[in-house]
């Protein structure tokens, strides 16, 4: 009787059958790579705000202080955003007629919120507190990386659980001195941040690490 | 600081709020979701939390992550967190001072019921009220809250309440019906009012009563009328009765040995409860060394919180009690005039011994009569507490806290007459103007009254009210009403202590408070409730002068230009920040028993037909609370029911009724009479009484009165909104003026019928099983660590896992059973504080009630008259904790403090952990209880608590967000957290101080010393649980005299 | 020939002295024809369409409720605190139990050399395969969150979150994977063979190719058939003893618990006898109508029957004794909760469900000890089904009895299913019945080579017959009969 398949078959089923076993790990290993990329994090993509404000402008070259904008970051969970007033305290002066700011004067006149775009947005089951992390010599840059070199800003860090577990399991490798947390530079050159670290997490009274990593630590 | 004047935009919102209404007024909110006055409310009502907290315009975008979660895309999933949607942050434009984004703040407020006032202090989060606490300043709190404080936030946020001043149902404006009033009341200047009727709830607000005697003075032919249908006239009356005049009198629990409560519920309800708990229970605490404690006797027709901790309780109906008075009264020679009833009732056997007992507590002793038992009662138990030396000491005199015109005199306020009056006039025609101030008398005015009838013969009716009620359906205007934390105002405590009401935040819906309702009857009808209340006590504050008794007019005023400086402004801040004015608790009066007070007691009348005993409802009180949807689902103590109420009759009443067989009502409490039981409850009878018929469920009640069958009122309500209407049956049907409270003659008829009622525990038999330990206190004072050997816990090395270690705090919780009064606060607490879902009636008869704490009731003894104890049960944060161990996916684990935790996030809710948790206080969404959608109740929750969705088990964390947040605050000083900075929920409600929580690493802390006591024991440690939450066996002090024989309380009722 | 043939028939009954695992008079051309013209016949019988259409239908609720379910929740099942399982665990357990018998057959038997196990291994397995389907459907679907039932395996996760490897239901999501695969392997290399003949003696073009590549390039040289022993053998020993494994397993999740009436060191063997008893009552619930029907009782003999009512027996009885030893230790172990579990599965609100259970799986099935009942084969069917309602009853007495009364009376409560839950039973039974009705008319229902293995011609040499001494499909030397 007639041959119903070809000889080529016997090659292609062999190569299907391990090509099979290799596609399902490799679909696998893109679907991992994925979860990790910018497309679910939204790491380094800078966010449109309705006023052009450049970090890089006011931190970087007028080198104003994290806190006198972001006022409640030492005692509260969050941070804050600064009101309107916080921006015509300045721009009451200077650049006072800036086309650019002019969401903000019409905010001012009208009473109405300025409504920036959120950049680090945790989910909604995360309980993550500022000023703790702030006390506990954790930098601003540790996070948000340079904001300083930011026109528009962008998170850097994946937001992502391992990523705060990196820090919760070994604290000493991220943190420093209190007085250094709102430097935007650091570490300086040739620093031991090791040795140090372990220093400051006694100094510090940090949590024990079974503490740092209980779920109810963030989780309630 | 005034927060209503944070909160400019409201006013905008409110406007167009107005301008929508019907059924879809929350959709109409979404509608203005994208208007900016709503954001900019949004955004004050809503804290702006960096990382967890998304800002307003995502109030939309929070519902879509959560159901993101819900509905989980595959991302979400594999990542445990996933793409957010873009998120907005609206800072202030002129930050108010005193807020930190993201911290809460307490303000003192109170909230009046029945008239009287309880301290409260109330947690706001970014100008949301979302929490209230007791205010440990507050003489009626000292910290604690009872059920209607604690769902009172719930009310507020209530989508049903009503948003728009509607005239014949059509919207119409505040102005109108000013402008309306004005013109109708220059019509009754002429006859100097003669037609102007106001009618109101019971009044303690010196404002309120300042403002009404004003009008009264302008229009001298007025009147004003008090009616409550749970009123206290039995005890003015009463008092009218011994004294010839009216008195409020305070009870000193902390002085007492020896308590008779004559059917008084003192640990429940009424003013001062909260404090009475407090005080009774200090008496009770044989802790550290202490081995005495107070004894309490305990006569009554309807089982209730304080029967349950007597030390010797008899069920009588309520007609016998003033038999059972006077033969109590006879023995402690008061001079009854030959009117000494013969003992009545099987307790009559035991009066002597009581007698005695009393006697042997002179001026340690107090005798109390219920609310509920006629004047008659309340005039024998004060000539009993003259006869025991106890005025002064267990037993103060004031002056009434209750206002009344001051034509009234001293005369008692008898609000049932004055309604009577009222309903009379107006069906005489001589009523042309009528405002109702609160209450709802259409709904809950005594059957025989006719009220809607006489009512719709007014001309001019108005009802101010916070929901468009069945009283508001009859009248032409109806004025929604500010709830209390949106209104200025003030109100007495129980022993007359004033407190500012002072909002929290601004009226949702432009409601008007009672005070500025009567203002538009005045020459200044735009006048604020801030101003009204603020001028009243401006002179009266800071010069010194307190607690004059309301009654005299308002003093001229000058408007506010009063800087801090100012003493008033000092005084009126303090009394604003502390929550009571100072000084203003009225001062106790000696006064005695008028000489002839016996000649006016009547003979005692008490019949053999069948009783009816009415009762406010537990839970929804007299149907105001009707919809509130935590009380409608929180259990009511003792039946456990929920959604609804029923007839409560003995097993004896169910035998003679042919529902259960001869002899079964002798039966001990045990599984399979209970299953019997049920069977029975539920089967509906008609009830008739003086030819008023209502169909009601039966509820077989262990230790109810025999022949004497108790109903609940505020039910069945036909416009009290979604969750309300139409729950249960309608026990005003049956109510008439003469018998208010109860009354000989009702009939039974046993129907085919059945109505599924919904009960959280259906099983109080122990079951032979050591779960509650109690003890006779003698018992205990020979072996104080009895428990020990009645349970015996398995060496710790009876597991296979590794000892956990805590080196820094280690958590736990000590529970006194017996401290605990059954009350309930703690259940409410923890729904408030932890985002907790009501799930309706369907769902709590399949048995998927979500509260994470519940009040385990448990009978010993004969259904006739068992002993009853108390058991909060929560989670045990067991240190062997079986549903960590089954839990596929870890979602449920130890954490580093001993706490077991619940990871929300992580759980994909195979309910392995509830199948195999001991206790059963796993409690999961089986479908999705949350409201995502009513914008309203967003205001409401608590943002340091994940709102759970679908799917999802959960349970108590001993409230890890405060200790998280006492920790942060601790570790920011550098210091430890102290014992007591971190109070749970539960523990902060407790009026009894029962509940008791702390770190267990440091010895000298509470808790750990309460865990030292001799009566510590876990529930269910033979399993090698070894539970963190750990229980103190209750006590019970009886009268030897009585438990050596066979007592009542053991075999026959 | 055929003249050889009889004497040396003879000669084998007095070897075996048992009756014939095969009718006489068969002939390797007979049997292949008889089985693959059910599958290779053109016109599909009405009673199949029939059947086949009433399940499919069932089928379909399943889906439907499976699709509500996922929408609203499991809410709309019965399931309440206390009684946090029921049906669904119920069923789960039920399906795994039901998916024993072929893998027992398949692989114990084989290795035993049982001969009689040939002719019915064959849609045992199938069946087995789609019993673990249906039974794989409710630990996937039954937990609240059913998209996230991956988080039950380990893998590298952005979490850093690995599962409880503690929990018993981690042991089972590897269990009964491992054994769905294997059985799927076992029962598709045992057909390879068979597909090859199908593909030989098919006309249409179409089958040609699909059975074709399902063959694998069949050609059955010794090389094959060397290779294909060795593979059968090694997959028979590795799933040997998953048989024990996956219902042991299975049986932990309720013995690992605390609960009483689930804390049982006897769980693990009586689940694993009452997995078997379950198993073969359902094979003859199949076997029964399907030799009936296509007028097999040449291949599945009376001795087939009848051994399979004996292994009934058997177990039967090792689960009747696992009932006793529980109330036994009740009383024995001295426990509150144990003796209050047993006094209340006795006498409690269940209590119809207790001795309804007794009455299925006990008492019922002990007429199985007479001879005579053994072979009547409409009592037997009988006594299967009775069987496999008493095996769910028993699972439905451990799972909702145990739970609704515990340990604090206070939270005692009572459960009763829904039409969801009853929907989504009978349902997978739909699904079951229309894989099943699939398989008989697409693939031989019994091993045709290995039913020549048992023919008495394949003892020519008078030496134990294998597969590879058998001549090749459609061969030369097929006998001229």
């Amino acid at each position: 009787m007639p041959q119903i398949f070809h000889r080529s078959t016997n090659t292609i089923s062999r190569v299907s059958i391990f090509g099979g076993a290799f596609f399902i790990l490799a679909s696998l290993w893109v679907l991992a790579e994925i979860n990790r990329s910018s497309y679910v994090t939204q790491a380094f993509v800078a966010r449109q705000q309705p006023v052009q404000f450049s970090h890089k402008h006011h931190v970087g070259d007028d080198g104003i202080d994290c806190r006198y904008c972001h006022t409640s970051v030492e005692e509260s969970a969050f941070a804050g955003i600064p009101p309107t007033k916080t921006c015509m305290n300045c721009h009451a002066q200077i650049f006072a007629s800036s086309p650019y700011l002019e969401p903000v004067r019409e905010s001012w006149r009208t009473g109405r919120p300025i409504e920036w775009v959120r950049v680090h947005d945790l989910p909604d089951f995360v309980y993550f507190n500022h000023s703790i992390h702030v006390k506990k010599g954790v930098g601003c840059s540790t996070c948000h990386g340079r904001v300083d070199l930011m026109p528009l800003t962008w998170q850097v860090a994946s937001l992502q659980m391992e990523w705060c577990l990196g820090c919760h399991r070994e604290p000493e490798r991220f943190i420093r001195p209190k007085e250094k947390v709102f430097e935007m530079v650091w570490p300086p050159a040739n620093y031991n941040q090791l040795e140090v670290g372990r220093r400051l997490v006694n100094e510090y009274k940090l949590q024990d690490r079974s503490v740092l990593t209980s779920c109810s630590t963030c989780h309630r | 600081m005034n927060i209503k004047d944070t909160y400019p935009e409201l006013h905008a919102l409110r406007s167009r709020l107005e301008a929508n209404q019907g059924k879809e007024y929350w959709r109409s909110l979404e509608e203005l979701a994208e208007t900016a006055e709503f954001r900019e409310m949004l955004h004050r009502e809503f804290p702006d939390r960096a990382a967890e907290w998304p800002g307003p315009d995502d109030v939309a975008g929070r519902r879509r992550f959560l159901q993101l979660m819900g509905a989980s895309l595959a991302l979400a999933g594999l990542t445990g967190c996933t793409v957010q949607p873009t998120e907005t942050i609206a800072p202030y434009t002129r930050p108010p001072e005193g807020i930190i984004p993201g911290k809460p703040l307490f303000f003192a407020t109170a909230m009046p019921l029945g008239g009287v006032g309880e301290g409260l202090l109330v947690e706001s989060n970014m100008g949301r009220p979302t929490k209230v606490e007791g205010n440990p300043d507050h003489p009626a709190s000292l910290g604690a809250t009872d059920v209607y404080a604690q769902a009172s936030v719930l009310t507020l946020y209530d989508p049903d309440r009503s948003k728009t001043l509607t005239y014949l149902g059509d919207i119409s404006t505040w102005g109108a019906f000013i402008a309306e009033v004005q013109t109708a009341l220059s019509g009754q200047r002429g006859n100097q009012g003669a037609g102007l009727r106001f009618l109101t709830e019971t009044i303690t607000s010196p404002t309120l009563a300042a403002q009404l005697q004003g009008l009264l003075n302008e229009f001298p032919q007025a009147a004003w009328h008090q009616y409550e249908p749970a009123g206290r006239d039995n005890v003015r009356v009463g008092a009218q009765l011994a004294f010839g005049q009216e008195v409020n009198t305070v009870y000193r629990f902390e002085q007492a040995e020896v308590i008779l409560s004559l059917d008084a519920d003192f640990l429940s309800c009424g003013p001062g409860s909260l404090r009475y708990a407090r005080d009774f229970a200090a008496k009770r605490r044989v802790t550290e060394g202490k081995t005495e404690m107070n004894r309490l006797y305990v006569v009554e027709s309807t089982p209730s919180g304080t029967g349950a901790k007597a030390d010797h309780r008899w069920p009588m109906r309520a007609g016998e009690i003033e038999g059972f008075a006077r033969a109590v009264a006879a023995g402690l020679g008061v001079q009854l005039g030959g009117q000494a009833a013969q003992p009545s009732g099987p307790a009559g056997q035991w009066v002597p011994a009581l007698v005695r007992d009393l006697q042997q507590h002179r001026g340690r002793s107090l005798v109390m009569a219920g609310d509920y038992q006629p004047p008659v009662v309340h005039a024998l138990a004060h000539a009993m507490n003259q006869a025991l030396g106890n005025v002064g000491s267990t037993v103060v005199y004031t002056d009434p806290l209750e206002a009344r015109p001051a034509s009234a005199g001293t005369g008692a306020v008898n609000q049932l007459e004055s309604l009577r009056t009222l309903v009379n006039e107006m069906n005489a025609g001589q009523v042309e103007m009528l405002l109702i101030l609160d209450g709802n008398p259409v709904f809950d005015a005594p059957a025989d009254f006719n009220f809607t009838e006489a009512l719709k013969k007014v001309k001019w009716r108005a009802h101010l009210s916070l929901y468009n009620d069945e009283t508001s359906l009859i009248c032409q205007w109806h004025i929604p009403e500010a709830h209390y934390l949106e209104a200025w105002s003030d109100v007495r405590a129980y022993d007359g202590t004033v407190s500012i009401i002072q909002p929290l935040i601004a009226p949702l819906y432009r409601g008007k408070s009672s005070h500025e309702a009567l203002a538009a009857f005045t020459a200044q009808p735009e006048r604020t409730g801030y101003d009204i209340v603020r001028d009243y006590w401006r002179g009266r504050l800071g010069a010194g002068a307190g607690g004059q008794v309301p009654g005299t007019g308002p003093k001229p005023t000058t408007p506010s230009s009063a800087g801090p400086s100012d003493p008033f402004e000092q005084a009126w801040r303090t009394a604003l920040r502390s929550g009571v004015v100072p000084n203003t608790a009225l001062p106790p009066k000696s006064i005695t028993l008028k000489s002839d007070w016996v000649s006016e007691v009547g003979k005692t009348t008490s019949g053999s037909q069948m009783e009816i005993v009415f009762r406010p409802d537990p839970t929804i009180y007299d149907g105001r609370f009707a919809n509130n949807g935590w009380l409608q689902e929180l259990p009511k103590p003792l039946t456990k029911l929920t959604w609804g109420n029923a007839a409560l009759v003995s097993p004896a009443t169910a035998v003679k009724l042919g529902l259960l067989s001869q002899g079964d009502d002798r039966l001990d409490v045990e599984a399979k009479i209970e299953t019997r039981l049920y069977e029975v409850n539920g089967r509906v009878v008609e009830l008739q009484y003086q030819g008023r018929t209502v169909r009601a469920p039966l509820w077989v009640m262990p230790g109810q009165a025999d022949d004497s069958i108790t109903v609940h009122l505020g039910h069945d309500r036909w416009r009290a909104g979604r969750v309300g209407t139409g729950q249960g049956f309608n026990a005003y049907r049956l109510r008439s003026s003469n018998t208010p409270w109860f009354g000989q003659g009702l009939e039974v008829r046993l129907t085919s019928d059945r109505i599924e009622l919904a009960t959280t525990q259906r099983h109080h038999t122990l079951e032979g099983r050591k779960i509650v330990q109690a003890a006779v206190i003698d018992e205990y004072q020979k072996k104080p660590d009895f428990v020990r050997e009645e349970v015996e816990t398995p060496p710790k090395e009876h597991t296979l896992y590794p000892e956990y270690q805590y080196p820094g705090y280690k958590w736990g919780m000590a529970i006194d059973m017996n401290a605990c009064v059954g009350c309930n606060a703690c259940v409410v607490a923890c729904q408030a504080e932890n985002n907790i879902p009501v799930v309706g009636k369907e769902q709590v008869l399949r048995g998927r009630e979500m509260h994470w704490l519940r009040i385990d009731t448990y009978y010993k003894g004969a259904l006739e008259n068992p002993e009853t104890h108390f058991q909060p049960m929560l989670c045990q944060h067991c240190e062997n904790a079986p549903c960590e161990l089954v839990c596929p996916v870890n979602a449920t684990v130890h954490d580093a403090e001993g706490l077991n935790v619940q990871v929300y996030n992580r759980c994909v809710g195979t309910r392995y952990c509830s199948n195999n948790c001991p206790y059963k206080v796993r409690r999961f969404n089986f479908l999705l209880y949350q409201d995502f959608e009513t914008e309203s109740l967003k205001l409401l929750r608590n943002p340091e608590v994940s709102v759970r969705s679908r799917g999802v088990m959960e349970k108590c964390t001993y409230c890890v967000q405060r200790i998280q947040r006492a920790k942060i605050e601790a570790e920011k000083e550098d210091r430890p957290v102290r014992d007591g900075e971190i109070v749970t929920a539960c523990q902060a409600a407790c009026p009894a101080e029962a509940i008791v929580f702390g770190n267990l690493n440091d010895a000298a802390s509470r808790v750990a010393k309460l865990k030292a006591e001799p009566r510590n024991y876990g529930v269910l440690a033979d399993l090698n649980t070894r539970p963190r939450t750990t229980y103190l066996a209750a006590l019970r002090n009886p009268n030897p005299e009585i438990e050596s024989k066979p007592g009542p309380e053991t075999r026959h009722g | 020939m055929a003249k050889v043939e009889e004497p040396l028939h003879q000669s084998l009954h007095e070897i075996s002295g048992a009756p014939p695992v095969i009718e006489p008079g068969h002939t390797f051309a007979s049997v292949t024809d008889k089985i693959s013209t059910i599958v290779l016949r053109r016109r599909t019988p009405l009673w199949w369409l029939v059947g086949f259409g009433l399940s499919f239908t069932l089928a379909m609720v399943l889906f439907y409720t499976i699709g509500y379910l996922v929408l609203t929740g499991i809410g709309i099942w019965g399931n309440n605190i206390p009684v946090g399982w029921a049906f669904d665990i119920i069923n789960f357990v039920w399906w795994i139990g039901i998916g024993h018998a072929g893998t027992l057959i398949s692989a114990i038997l084989l290795l035993l050399r049982q001969q009689w196990r040939t002719s019915i291994n064959r849609f045992a397995e199938a069946m087995t395969l789609f019993a673990v389907a249906c039974a794989g459907l409710y630990p996937a679907l039954h937990t609240g969150r059913p998209w996230l039932d991956y988080w039950l395996l380990p893998y590298p996760n952005t979490m850093r979150m690995w599962p409880n490897f503690r929990s018993p239901l981690i042991w089972d999501v590897f269990a009964v994977s491992t054994y769905a695969t294997v059985s799927l392997l076992f029962w598709y290399t045992g057909l390879i063979p068979d597909l090859a003949t199908l593909r030989d003696r098919t006309r249409r073009r179409g089958a040609k190719i699909i059975y074709g590549i399902l063959a694998m390039g069949w050609r059955g040289s010794a090389r094959h058939w060397h290779r294909y022993e060795t593979a059968y053998l090694l997959l028979a020993g590795l799933s040997t003893p998953l048989v024990l494994s996956v219902h042991t397993v299975v049986s932990f999740d309720f013995a690992v618990g605390i609960v009483p009436g689930w804390h049982a060191t006897i769980f693990p063997p009586y689940f694993v006898a009452g997995a078997i008893y379950a198993g073969f009552a359902m094979v003859l619930i199949l076997a029964i109508p399907l030799r009936k029907v296509y007028g097999l009782e040449g291949f599945i003999t009376m001795r087939h029957l009848r051994n399979m009512a004996k292994i009934m027996l058997a177990t039967g009885l090792i689960v009747a004794y696992g009932y006793m030893m529980e109330s036994f230790m009740a009383w024995y172990s001295g426990n509150t909760y144990e003796a209050f579990m047993i006094r209340n599965r006795m006498t409690g609100p269940y209590w119809y469900m207790y001795w309804m259970l007794i009455l299925f799986n006990v008492a019922i099935p002990q007429v199985l000890w007479v001879r005579r009942f053994r072979g009547n084969v409409p009592l037997l069917f009988v006594v299967s089904l009775s069987v496999s309602i008493g095996m769910w009853l028993e699972r439905y007495v451990i799972i909702v009895t145990s739970l609704h009364r515990d340990f604090l009376p206070s939270s005692w409560g009572m459960y009763s299913g829904t039409r969801w839950d009853y929907a989504m039973f009978f349902g997978s039974i739909g699904l079951f019945l229309s894989l099943f009705f699939l398989f008989i008319r697409f693939l031989p229902m019994i091993s045709i080579f290995e039913m020549r293995t048992i023919l008495p011609q394949a003892e020519v040499a008078g030496e134990k017959p294998t597969a590879t001494r058998l001549p090749e499909t459609g061969g030369p030397q097929e006998s001229p009969a």
